[in-house]
């Protein structure tokens, strides 16, 4: 029966070629734009940690003396001293201090010119913690932490830029002067999100590489980091002058950040315990004039921060009231082909076809033209993100077609084609056999 | 042109009479919020500088090794810089308008404020309003014994010490009107830090922020006289003629490396590449929104063309009646077009009031303004016109049905 009804369908699209490539042709558009600004957005809101992301976590104190007098909220960064206290205080599973800084990189006997950088002052926690693939080597130890070790893991990028993408484990690199022992060479990877760089959030400023960019090229412990790069740093806010520019340990700044994992619930409350504790008793000391604290796992941090552009949550409700206009205009049409069908509608009626069959038949003729549509949607959306991937956004290059998208482009439109045959098919089924046949 | 034969024929088609209106109206909504989202951006991006941006080029360096003496070493590039054949005048300065990131100051009125008022995009560098073409509308410019090198600065600020600080600025139009409303704003003081309080001896018209995120506060800016130095975030501004732009571009460049050879150049452009790109985004999206616009008037269009060929098609016979008890092409012609003008007023007066809802819904949610009353009539007037348009053909087909079709098939 299916089969005969697609054949009526495929006879019936054929019979009225203008109206059906309207029908195909306002699906098509309506998809292919409402799936553009939808892959987008899946894009640029996906989850960078999937399955750990909810027990990762951004603590937050705010740092600041009375005497600056801000608006009291906890700022996106911690002043050296309370991040490192919360850190070696090793409450959580897990835990990474964030300081990035631009670098001077080359290496002794490669025949490359000095290149300019970004570098990750981390501890080694953040590896396993982030999910960072390894190409080769392995992250340092947590004794490299403490021990202020010269050592750097660094991206696939840049060891193909230097060593042509061969194992480069043990090989040294120059960092402003410094000689550095190569520990570990990452895969490539590109988390987005860039998630873990608070720089990057939307009153972020100075090395700002915003919410879509790229991972650094060279990570240090950041103890080591501290000396080798000295001078370099910047700072996120500050309520004094720092007595040398770029020269942050110790100074009245606000310019490292912290990641933590936790693995359990009571775990969770126990370190917002703790965070809450820490700035009580800085404020009973008199270092801190708030004690307000937050902590929000990866993906509240992530809406927290407006990560996913305005501008691009506002295409895509354009693109869905393009959609609905687009439904209108298939359920006029499909109505006005339907109807025009009443005397052959008529006929098989009068020949015992029941309306349950006829508004199957009609549905799957909408169906067809949705499929069809669906088809053409597609090859518009392709066409879409292709130009998507040419603006100059930092998150262009991201932007491409996967399964689920595929998959959700054809069954949109055929939904949105059913949808918009419902209420034709159910007029067209109505059709009253006598009526009909007088006028033969 | 008698209405009521029309409505009474449209009330035989109720189904597809609302679908079209509906779709028109839903058009219409769009396009007056998209038209008025376009033109906001286009505004955004004419959000004035202050600075003469067709003369100005910029150029950025970072240091390979170490420099000694970075206050020497900008004094010596802006000794070369001026010698660039065509460079009319040379300056060192932190920021300029429309970059991404920026550099502020909190400002308070008094010392004994708790709280700072606001946060102003804080430029330094000597001979910033003569070379970038800033206009000093009161007052005056910063005199070169005035300003201060900024490591002096630093120190004498962790050190309490206040001999070297600065003592004036300049401040915009819109920040003084902001501090001091309706007050004459020279001899004020602006409070940078608790201690260090510095006197308005300027107000430059316009000068747009480092990174004017925001239209309310775009022009929050003040120049303080400090000299930075040369280093990685400092940029060198050369005034030329804009004729001239690209070939003093090359040579500063050429003269500065040659001066310097352990120098990599991080940015050289012109003032005009900085514009374009800091608002990329706002002309990708008005881009954006022109494209679904005229999507949407050719979707509507075919949509309408549809319907109106079926309806025309539905009604041969009724048109052979007419036109054989003596109703011209002309009556024909006109029916249909006045049959689609009363369905598209319908439309658009209730794409009015969504229009009007979805723009209550993105103020709250966009933070974009109240949609001016100018983008009503704008939008209806697009969709009558695209209605008659549409209706056009099927209504001259239905005109060319001959009067002999009522003999038929009756």
């Amino acid at each position: 029966m299916l089969a005969y009804y697609l054949d009526l369908a495929l006879r019936s699209l054929k019979r009225n070629k203008v109206l059906t490539a309207l029908m195909v042709l306002a699906i098509a558009v309506g998809i292919g734009a409402s799936m553009t600004t939808l892959t987008v957005v899946h894009v640029l809101s996906g989850d960078p940690l999937p399955g750990r992301s909810a027990h990762i976590f951004f603590p937050q104190v705010d740092p600041t003396p009375a005497s600056w007098g801000r608006a009291s909220h906890p700022l996106e960064m911690m002043d050296e001293r309370s991040a490192l206290d919360l850190w070696s205080a090793h409450r959580a599973d897990r835990q990474a201090l964030i300081v990035q800084s631009p670098v001077k990189v080359s290496a002794p006997g490669v025949d490359h010119a000095p290149l300019m950088l970004s570098m990750q002052s981390t501890t080694s926690d953040f590896f396993p913690m982030f999910d960072v693939p390894f190409a080769y080597g392995a992250p340092w130890t947590s004794a490299d932490d403490q021990g202020r070790a010269r050592v750097a893991v660094i991206s696939a990028d840049l060891n193909d830029r230097l060593f042509d993408g061969g194992d480069s484990v043990g090989k040294t690199i120059r960092i402003r002067g410094s000689d550095v022992r190569i520990v570990g060479v990452l895969k490539p990877w590109r988390p987005s999100p860039m998630f873990y760089d608070p720089e990057g959030s939307v009153d972020g400023n100075m090395t700002s590489k915003g919410n879509y960019g790229r991972p650094e090229d060279v990570f240090m412990p950041f103890s080591a980091s501290l000396e080798v790069n000295d001078g370099h740093f910047f700072q996120y806010t500050c309520w004094g002058q720092p007595t040398s520019p770029g020269h942050l340990e110790h100074s009245p700044c606000l310019w490292v950040a912290l990641w933590v994992e936790l693995d359990s619930p009571s775990k969770v409350a126990a370190y917002r315990a703790f965070l809450g504790d820490y700035a009580r008793q800085q404020k009973a000391m008199g270092r801190f004039a708030q004690t307000d604290t937050r902590m929000l796992d990866l993906m509240q941090w992530l809406r927290f921060e407006q990560v996913v552009p305005s501008d691009v949550t506002l295409q895509m409700w354009l693109a869905f009231a393009f959609l609905a206009i687009c439904l209108f205009n298939t359920v006029g049409l499909l109505l006005a082909k339907f109807l025009r069908r009443s005397g052959e509608i008529g006929v098989r009626r009068a020949l015992g076809a029941s309306r349950r069959e006829i508004f199957t038949q009609c549905l799957i003729e909408a169906g067809l033209i949705g499929f069809i549509g669906g088809a053409g949607g597609w090859l518009l959306s392709l066409l879409g993100l292709w130009l998507v991937r040419r603006q100059q956004a930092p998150y262009a290059d991201l932007v491409h077609m996967d399964v689920a998208m595929f998959v959700v482009t054809f069954a949109l439109s055929i939904a949105v084609s059913l949808l918009a045959g419902a209420l034709p098919a159910m007029r067209a089924s109505r059709i009253t056999p006598a009526l009909q046949l007088k006028t033969l | 042109m008698p209405i009521r034969p029309i409505l009474s024929s449209l009330r035989r088609h109720k189904v597809a009479v609302w679908l079209l209106v509906l779709e028109i109206a839903l058009t219409c909504a769009i396009i007056c919020n998209a038209i008025f989202m376009i033109g906001n951006r286009l505004h955004r991006m004419h959000m004035p500088s202050g600075v003469d941006e067709h003369a100005l080029v910029q150029i950025k360096l970072a240091a390979i090794a170490p420099i000694p003496d970075i206050y020497a070493q900008a004094r010596e590039d802006l000794a070369v810089l001026r010698g660039v054949p065509g460079a009319q005048a040379v300056a060192l300065t932190n920021q300029i308008p429309f970059q991404t990131s920026s550099s502020n100051v909190s400002i308070r009125t008094s010392p004994s404020q708790a709280h700072t008022i606001l946060s102003a995009s804080s430029y330094f560098g000597e001979d910033l309003p003569q070379t970038m073409g800033m206009r000093v509308v009161a007052g005056r410019d910063l005199r070169p014994d005035e300003f201060v090198d900024a490591g002096i600065v630093v120190k004498d600020l962790a050190t309490g010490e206040t001999k070297g600080l600065p003592a004036v600025l300049l401040v915009t139009q819109a920040l003084a009107q902001r501090l001091w409303p309706g007050q004459n704003p020279l001899g004020k003081l602006v409070y940078v830090t608790p201690t260090l309080g510095l006197r308005v001896v300027g107000v430059l018209a316009h000068l747009a922020r480092a990174n004017p995120y925001n239209d309310a506060v775009a022009q929050y800016s003040v120049i303080m006289p400090l000299f930075m130095g040369a280093g990685r975030d400092q940029s060198y501004i050369i005034r030329t003629r804009p004729q001239d732009r690209e070939r003093v571009l090359k040579a500063a460049v050429a003269a500065l490396k040659k001066a310097n050879p352990e120098r990599v150049v991080i940015e050289q452009r012109t003032f005009d590449q900085v514009r374009q790109k800091y608002f990329a985004n706002d002309r990708a999206m008005a881009g954006i929104l022109v494209g679904v616009i005229v999507a949407l008037l050719i979707v509507t269009a075919l949509g309408i063309v549809g319907l109106a060929s079926f309806w025309v098609g539905q009604r041969r016979r009724s048109i052979g009646i007419r036109r054989a008890v003596g109703a011209t092409r002309g009556d024909i012609l006109r029916y249909f077009l006045t049959e689609n003008f009363l369905l598209a007023s319908i439309g658009i007066a209730l794409g009015m009031v969504l229009a009007y809802g979805i723009n209550l819904f993105l103020m709250t949610r966009y933070e974009l303004p109240r949609l001016p009353a100018i983008y009503f009539p704008v939008g209806a007037i697009a969709l009558w016109a695209i209605g008659q348009l549409a209706v056009l053909g099927p209504a001259l087909r239905a005109a060319a049905v001959p009067p002999v079709v009522a003999t038929r098939s009756v």
